[in-house]
């Protein structure tokens, strides 16, 4: 039997960079090897270290269990750790994941549209610049949300 | 900051087109400058992936936002990634000229 294949983790946004590297000491030395943080591990430092959300909260976030949220998580730190200790860089790459974002009705023109910038609620329709009219959208299709 | 309407046609006058990926042409217009630049869509008769390769071509046009009726299911994470935001307008009626007033109306 084939193994059960890996549930896509939600991530909001790209990160800003692609990597850290490393400066002064062994690194002029020459390249220590890099470390490959994937996608996923970087969102869930970024929402349990930076947003200070717990396991729940997080998990729910990237639509996994919670569990599976910790696992994330312990992989996250170890790779970080061992970056931080043996002076190897960090290339931010990788994971199963994808890229989601909330849905907005504008009832003005009658436009549905996202934001892509997560965790910012928009101010005004982009179409008809009304702002009174936005309401937060729930799509018929989530069959991929399953509250934890 | 530029905007990517789909078009039927290749006036101003022409309705939106109600598909993404498949749609007759892509009109990219500037806000600040008020310049239209219409683009012939070369995946209108694709039979997959029109999509995708769509995004890849208003992506390179450095659009930041997109107005059409409907969006297919592999469009949503990229444009996410991208950093596009997408606006579902599903007025068959309205012309691409009506589209831009009401983004000048802001």
């Amino acid at each position: 039997m084939s193994p059960r294949p890996t549930r896509l983790r939600r991530v909001s946004n790209p990160p800003v960079i692609s990597g850290l590297r490393p400066y002064g000491g062994k690194a002029k030395e020459g390249q220590q090897g890099s470390v490959f943080l994937h996608l996923e591990e970087y969102e869930v430092i970024r929402l349990c270290d930076y947003e200070n959300l717990n396991h729940h909260e997080a998990a729910r976030v990237m639509d996994v269990s919670r569990p599976t949220l910790t696992r994330i998580y312990a992989k996250a730190r170890a790779k970080i750790a061992d970056a931080l200790v043996t002076g190897k860089q960090v290339i931010i790459e990788g994971g199963k994941v994808y890229f989601d974002s909330d849905w907005y009705k504008c009832n003005g023109c009658n436009c549905l549209f996202n934001q892509p910038d997560k965790g910012v609620t928009p101010e005004k329709c982009p179409l008809c610049g009304r702002s009174e009219t936005i309401t937060r959208y729930e799509s018929s299709n989530n069959q991929y949300r399953a509250e934890p | 900051m530029r905007v990517a309407i789909t078009s039927t046609g290749q006036s101003l006058e022409s309705r939106l087109d109600q598909r993404f990926g498949r749609c007759a042409f892509f009109v990219i217009y500037d806000t600040e400058t008020g310049g239209v630049e219409i683009l012939p869509n070369p995946n209108k008769d694709a039979e997959e992936g029109a999509g995708p390769a769509s995004v890849q071509l208003v992506a390179s046009k450095e659009v930041q936002k997109i107005v059409s009726g409907e969006f297919g299911v592999k469009i949503k994470s990229l444009l996410d990634s991208l950093k596009i935001q997408m606006i579902v307008y599903k007025e068959k009626e309205k012309t691409v000229k009506s589209v831009i007033d009401m983004l000048n109306n802001q």
